[in-house]
């Protein structure tokens, strides 16, 4: 009976001991199931995706750039093939061991391997790191040929831009390289598209369109496993190039304007006077934008950033020069229309001028007489200008200055360095120097001196303007192809049409008229002959020991020489071109800068007929 | 009751048959077909090894299992002190000669199998247990000699294992011991005391846990703390079971576990496989397949005559509730990652060897449910 007593306390005991181990199962089980519901069905979806990022991997191509074709669809900037080396991250075994391989097969640098290696530390396991983006035929045959024991590298075939006009268009174009953070910031549609390799416009016309030219990236998607090998590939989505972009420019002119400057610095501009197309806009010297695509390297960065020519800067709108003669025509045509002066109006010149207790000089020492209006200016008399100015006064001045395009930007905010220039009146100075205008001022005012600045580009548009009878252009580079035949003309509200054709006769016989100051740059042939104004444009005051020794230009030192300015319009018959030619340091007008006005005017003619044509062709197809 | 017993002698072998407990062998066999589609799905969609191999050693120890089962209850409460030393024998030869993989010496070489002995410890720590004390009056279950007899019957096996170094199997050896000792009537306050004098010394068993297994228990705290590294396995292991979401991504077409995200995914992880093509649902249903299995030992348990048996039962259908929580609890990152397998699920053959000696002794006791142990 103890026996019984006893198996049966234990079976009691035994039954108790196991109901509380059933209670905890139960418990725990609730526990797994409330677990497994909560990662199911509660947050099934963020998980999902989890799961879909851990295993599609996704590789975007950088979007192939829109095109730059000039007015006849020749290519500007186009893009090219090119070898590239890439390494990509997730099957390289050792990365150190790698780069030195890499070094001796290249030739790379100490610093390059180092970037490189900081830059590996820092990409995502799954990304590519682009070791050089610009392989010759010698480097990638050699790496295709150790390829089996460079485990990672991945040769590949990729399109970057190309310009294969080089210096010619620089400036106008500008160039592409890799993104910097102010970019991506301040471009939400680089933020959007940036890739390794990817490149974006860095100045001009490049920079400008950057949304435009963007295209759309090639994305591949694959699906990988744990190790980031490539299973099988899920989708292939094309991409699309971006948008191309025609311009106004005619390549031909443009390679002749380069021509022409070279080895000089200076600027040319040439522009439709009613459409306000710009044909050729070069500044000199320039550089070649190819240099800057993978980055410049040093020494090619000393040498344009030190050349004295300032190869950098755009001249044709950002270098500010005083206008010089070339603004004597503003000048008479704004005291015709203030009735300042008549036609008849005249001027003695004796080589200098005595007003307000200071001697003005006038650039002919002997003197041209007395000059009318014509004369005056056929021989840039710069006495009968001071009397038209001090008669004047420089507020009226300015104010026709400024209708006829000068003082501002002319193309707004295309390019980021353009500058506005400064046409001075009184009002300006009080507000700006905190001075008074004196009458002095006024005076060498008149002859394009003094606190007036212009761009070349300015002086063109100015020229257009009064070429074509007193209607405000618009410039424009970019053939906008809704309204590309249909310009309307508003005219600039004149007080007598007839004074501008005073302007254009008097402009006219300084070209064509013995004694014009232009005279030896003249063409007589009908069809091509133009009319024009020379300018000097100086850059320090001529004291009078200068004076008396009457140097050569080439016995003063470079920097001090004048700046030699040009502006013309023709056909004179039936004028449709204008251009300013600006030649820094090149002394006299007539000698450095008409000359060539001479060359670019028949050529800009002979391109005429086919551009009106092409201009017709348009118009059929719409 | 000595009637019984003669009557029970003469038990012909077909007797035997009809006796078994079909309910719970349709569930093993349940399981075993479910096991071959994930080991199916393991070899991406081909019958491959580990299908070959885990199908063969399941059908073999199924055999072994229906055959053992034949045995009377007697021969296995004669045996299981003896099997106890002998498992223990191979633990200490382990040491000295087993080899080593994954960073742990826990497989002798057997020449045809590769045997992990720490597994059939889970057994053997509890048919010893029982027949000790089946054997020991309810009387003296609380006196000096007893208690320090079982501490050491578990002690050695689990320091054995643990110096392995294999804490996940050692922590279940250990569990099963003790619920034995709990089932069997030792005082609560014993268990709390120890509870508690476990919670004053973790600081120092922590500070001499090898640096792999402290990164466990620290990436189980955080696992975002590195998660390309040692905190992988759980984050893996979430995403592949929540993206599975209400009724999965369907058989073969688990991403996660397909692309090798997951990685041990046929062992320990071998649920995340599953719960990944059949979600939810699925998940729940094994679940309750496992579950169906426990409440039949432990019916078994309830209608045996011997303390032995019953014992055994409820030891054994812990030892089984144990290995899933803690599996299902680690997978779904309730728990640190220490290494033990789903029953009958996880590929591996001594684990699947030990469930089946287990349920093998289960049904004998369902066979033999009338018959008394004296």
């Amino acid at each position: 009976m103890i026996r019984k007593d006893d198996s049966f306390e234990k079976l009691h005991n035994l039954n108790r001991r196991m109901f509380v181990v059933i209670v905890a199962k139960i418990v725990v089980f609730s526990v797994i199931v409330s677990r497994l519901f909560t990662l199911q069905i509660k947050n099934s979806e963020k998980y999902s995706t989890l799961s879909d990022s851990n295993r599609i991997r996704e590789w975007r191509h950088p979007p192939v750039r829109g095109e730059f074709h000039d007015y006849f669809g020749k290519i500007i900037a186009s893009n090219q093939n090119v070898y590239q080396l890439h390494v990509v991250n997730d099957e390289v075994q050792d990365f150190s061991n790698l780069i030195i391989k890499l070094k001796n097969l290249l030739g790379l640098s100490e610093i390059e391997v180092k970037k490189f290696k900081d830059k590996q530390r820092n990409i995502k396991p799954w990304e590519q790191l682009i070791i050089s983006e610009n392989l010759s035929w010698d480097q990638f045959s050699k790496i295709n040929s150790f390829l089996y024991e460079l485990p990672g590298v991945k040769p590949v075939l990729n399109t970057v831009r190309y310009y294969p006009h080089k210096e010619n268009l620089a400036h106008v174009i500008g160039y592409v390289n890799n993104p910097s953070k102010k970019d991506v910031e301040l471009n939400p549609e680089i933020k959007k598209k940036l890739v390794p390799g990817l490149k974006v416009g860095k100045i001009g016309l490049e920079k400008f369109f950057e949304n435009k030219l963007l295209g759309i990236s090639a994305i591949q998607r694959y699906e990988v496993n744990a190790y980031g090998k490539i299973i099988n590939q899920l989708t292939y989505q094309k991409g699309s190039q971006g948008q191309n972009i025609k311009l106004t420019l005619d390549l031909e002119i443009q390679n002749l304007c380069s021509g022409l400057l070279a080895g000089k610095a200076g600027s040319i501009t040439v522009m439709d006077i009613f459409s306000g197309e710009i044909i050729a806009m070069q500044s000199s010297p320039s550089y070649d934008p190819n240099l800057f695509l993978y980055g410049i390297n040093s020494d090619d960065w000393q040498l344009l950033k030190n050349n004295p020519l300032k190869p950098l800067i755009n001249k044709t709108i950002s270098g500010l020069y005083a206008p010089g003669s070339t603004i004597k025509p503003i000048v008479a045509l704004s005291a015709l229309e203030n009735k300042i002066i008549d036609t008849n109006f005249t001027v003695y010149c004796d080589g200098k001028t005595e007003m307000y207790n200071r001697t003005y000089h006038c650039w002919k020492k002997e003197g041209h007489g007395k000059v009318d209006l014509k004369t005056a200016m056929a021989q840039s008399c710069d006495a009968y200008f001071y009397e038209v100015a001090r008669l004047l006064g420089v507020d009226k001045l300015s104010s026709t200055a400024k209708t006829f395009g000068l003082g501002e930007k002319v193309f707004d905010n295309l390019f980021e360095d353009e500058k506005k220039g400064l046409i001075p009146n009184t009002s300006w100075k009080k507000n700006t120097l905190g001075q008074n205008w004196y009458a002095g001022e006024t005076i060498i005012t008149g002859i394009g001196q003094g606190y007036m600045l212009t761009t070349p580009l300015q002086l063109c548009l100015m020229t257009a303007q009064i070429a074509n009878g007193g209607f405000k252009v618009k410039p424009k580079i970019i053939v906008d192809d809704k309204n590309n035949s249909k310009f309307n003309l508003t005219p600039i509200s004149l007080n007598n049409p007839r004074n501008i054709q005073i302007i254009h006769e008097a402009m006219f016989s300084s070209t064509n008229e013995i004694r014009g100051t232009s005279y030896s740059s003249r063409i007589e042939d009908i069809k091509y002959q133009f009319a024009g104004k020379t300018g000097t444009s100086q850059i320090k005051k001529i004291t009078q020991v200068q004076r008396e020794l009457d140097l050569k230009i080439f016995q003063i030192p470079y920097e001090e020489r004048d700046h030699a300015l040009y502006i013309a319009f023709g056909p004179y018959v039936k004028p449709q071109y204008a251009m300013s030619i600006l030649i820094e340091h090149g002394g006299s007008g007539s000698v450095a800068a008409a000359p060539i006005a001479k060359e670019l005017f028949k050529a800009v003619i002979d391109r005429d007929f086919t551009r009106q044509l092409s201009k017709k062709e348009i118009k059929l197809s719409i | 009751m000595y009637q019984y017993s003669e009557l029970n002698k003469s038990d012909t072998f077909f007797q035997k048959i009809k006796n078994l407990d079909y309910p719970l062998i349709i569930m093993i066999l349940l399981l075993g077909l479910i096991s071959f589609f994930i080991m199916y799905s393991v070899d991406e969609g081909k019958i491959l090894t580990h299908t070959k191999s885990h199908f063969t050693k399941f059908v073999i120890f199924f055999l072994l299992m229906i055959f053992l089962s034949m045995l009377h209850i007697k021969f296995w409460y004669k045996i299981s002190s003896i099997s106890y030393l002998a498992v223990l024998v191979l633990l200490v030869l382990v040491k000295f000669f087993g080899f080593e993989a994954g960073g742990a010496q826990r497989w002798i070489d057997l020449k045809f199998a590769n045997l992990q002995p720490s597994e059939l410890m889970k057994i053997c720590i509890i048919l010893f247990l029982a027949k000790y004390y089946h054997k020991l009056k309810i009387n003296d279950v609380n006196k000096f000699f007893p208690v320090l007899n079982s501490i050491i019957i578990i002690f050695l096996p689990v320091a054995l294992v643990m110096s392995q170094p294999d804490m996940g199997t050692s922590i279940l050896i250990g569990m099963s011991g003790i619920i034995v000792l709990w089932l069997s009537g030792l005082r609560i306050k014993y268990f709390f005391y120890s509870f508690l004098g476990f919670l004053i010394i973790l600081p120092f068993i922590f500070s001499f846990l090898k640096e792999y297994q402290k990164l466990r228990i620290l990436n189980f705290i955080n696992p975002n703390m590195d998660p390309l590294g040692s905190g992988y396995h759980v984050i893996q292991s979430k995403i592949a079971i929540g993206s599975g979401g209400f009724d999965g991504k369907g058989f073969l077409k688990g991403t996660q576990s397909y692309l090798e995200f997951l990685p041990e995914k046929e062992t320990d992880f071998v649920f995340t496989l599953f719960a990944e093509q059949f979600g939810f649902i699925g998940s729940v249903i094994l679940l309750l397949i496992y579950l169906g299995i426990i409440y039949r030992i432990i019916r078994i348990g309830l209608i045996s005559r011997n303390h032995f048996s019953k014992l055994f039962c409820y030891g054994f259908s812990f030892t089984i509730f144990l290995n899933l929580a803690v599996n299902l609890l680690m997978v779904l990152g309730l728990l640190p990652v220490v290494g033990s397998p789903l029953p009958i699920l996880s590929y591996g053959g001594s684990s699947m060897l030990t469930m089946m000696i287990g349920f093998s002794v289960v049904l004998c006791a369902k066979i033999n449910s009338k018959i008394s142990i004296p």
